[in-house]
């Protein structure tokens, strides 16, 4: 059939187009679709209000601009649930390009909660070794980190007094876009026992089910999506949630794609004359 | 010429993994000290890794390679943010902290973007029911699409119900297996490598 060869030869840029619209429109004109909480993002934000105030957490934004609008939201979100529980939070990253991410993180949540540097947080910075840095955390903190990202002793740190490893961390944040995940779950909570909560690209947290099934994670934030429901539970209209309008938008639009690519070339050929999954370049 | 390394990588694997079951203080400490090296280590890898980039990136320009000009981008990009890291720091507000707002963030967001496109075309052209396992797949990302965001919960109240019971359920234990197999696969090629079977770590011969 004509029309259907016509729509299988649909021009790409067309796709393209409809997925910028797609994107754009409820960015613009948001339309704040309801999030339902997931019972992995409501143990996540459980295992954060449970800490008393005082106790201190220390949170990894083990990402980078690539990933930074599904993990950015998860982050701000944490730290002013955090900082609203007058909970202390030892920051830091293991990428270098994640500095200026969680500074800006830091900064956003700290303006928002009126929290305040060296008393409600600390930034610790960047440090080169993924299994190294996680495990000399749980020896010496301060042989890791003997300053913090702007140069100060954490000696002279208020907020890190008596603090040294992670028997005096209530709870460990990794929000990841990458194997750094795996070395804190086998490391951070594997041999030093610390209770943690992951956070991840919705890409990547399938691959971590098993350990909240273990509980060797308490929580799993996943994607954009756990970010939106993590706001959610916070009472926050933050960019995560601002973001699910174009997600959700966006998946209709690929899923709608599909099926009439999968119509149209029934329509051509017959079932076992089309290509299987992946048998054509994008 | 290769008993040394060899000898290296043996020590270094069957001690530190024997730290790793011994609680006493002293075997703590140190394992402490070798955490410290391994620290110096890490740092002299980074150095090497910009060395390297700087010789590779040098002979693309000297000898006029394809994409010399990228190059020329690269290592002058190296230079200047480095020496105004140097010069300056790095904090926000300082003249790296401007460039990564201005340059690197936006740059890293747009190409990891550019992912929603193309895996949509791809989807278009490629994703198709040609049999019962390709069917399967297909019905099943649709499900999980559509029931993963919020307009799901809209459509039917049932689709988040259902996707969670994928994801706890078939997915759970795919996701179990593939990661028992991975360690014992780990743990072999990390026995092969610390009693000297596997040695493509030391290079061409």
């Amino acid at each position: 059939m004509v029309w259907a060869r016509r729509l299988l030869a649909l021009d790409r840029r067309i796709i393209f187009a409809l997925i910028a619209l797609g994107v754009i429109v409820p960015l613009l004109l948001p339309i704040n679709l309801p999030v339902a909480v997931s019972p992995r993002v409501r143990a996540a934000f459980d295992a954060v209000d449970a800490l008393p105030a005082g106790s201190v957490v220390l949170l990894s934004m083990d990402y980078e601009p690539d990933t930074m609008a599904e993990l950015t939201p998860m982050s701000v979100a944490i730290l002013r649930h955090c900082f609203r529980k007058h909970v202390k939070v030892a920051a830091m990253t293991l990428y270098p390009a994640g500095v200026g991410l969680g500074e800006q993180a830091l900064n956003q949540a700290s303006r928002d909660e009126r929290a305040v540097r060296n008393t409600d947080y600390v930034w610790l910075g960047y440090k080169s070794g993924f299994q190294v840095v996680i495990l000399g955390i749980g020896e010496n903190l301060r042989a890791i980190f003997p300053v913090d990202g702007y140069g100060t002793p954490l000696d002279s740190i208020p907020m890190l007094r008596g603090v040294n490893s992670y028997r005096q961390m209530s709870l460990v944040v990794n929000l990841t876009a990458s194997s750094a995940a795996d070395y804190w779950i086998q490391f951070a909570q594997g041999r030093y026992h610390a209770p943690m909560i992951l956070g991840s690209t919705a890409v990547m947290a399938t691959d971590y089910y098993p350990y909240l099934s273990s509980r060797q994670i308490l929580g799993l934030i996943g994607g954009m999506k756990g970010a939106a429901e993590y706001e959610r539970l916070i009472d926050v209209f933050g960019n995560g949630r601002r973001g699910m309008d174009a997600q959700s938008l966006v998946h209709v639009i690929v899923v709608l794609l599909v099926i009439v690519g999968n119509v149209a070339l029934f329509a051509s050929r017959g079932w076992k004359g089309g290509r299987g999954v992946g048998g054509v370049a994008p | 010429m290769r008993r040394g390394p060899l000898l290296v990588t043996f020590l270094s694997g069957t001690v530190i993994a024997a730290l790793f079951f011994i609680p006493h203080h002293k075997a703590q400490e140190f394992n402490s000290t070798l955490l410290g090296w391994t620290l110096v280590v890490y740092a002299f890898a980074l150095a090497l890794g910009s060395l390297s980039l700087w010789e590779n990136h040098a002979r693309k320009i000297r000898t006029r390679s394809e994409g010399w000009p990228y190059s020329l981008v690269t290592l002058g990009a190296l230079l200047i943010v480095t020496g105004l890291g140097i010069w300056k720091g790095v904090a926000e507000g300082t003249p790296v902290g401007r460039i990564y707002n201005s340059v690197n963030s936006p740059l890293g967001s747009t190409m990891f973007s550019l992912l929603a496109f193309v895996i949509a075309s791809a989807a278009f052209r490629a994703f198709r029911a040609r049999s019962p396992e390709a069917t399967l797949l297909l019905l099943t990302a649709i499900v999980m699409m559509i029931g993963r965001v919020s307009i799901g919960e809209l459509m039917s109240d049932k689709l988040p119900g259902i996707t969670e019971w994928l994801l706890d359920v078939p997915n759970l234990a795919a996701k179990r297996a593939i990661a028992i197999g991975v360690g014992l696969g780990a743990v072999s090629t990390a026995l092969k490598i610390i009693l000297g079977i596997e040695r493509s770590y030391l290079g061409r011969s």
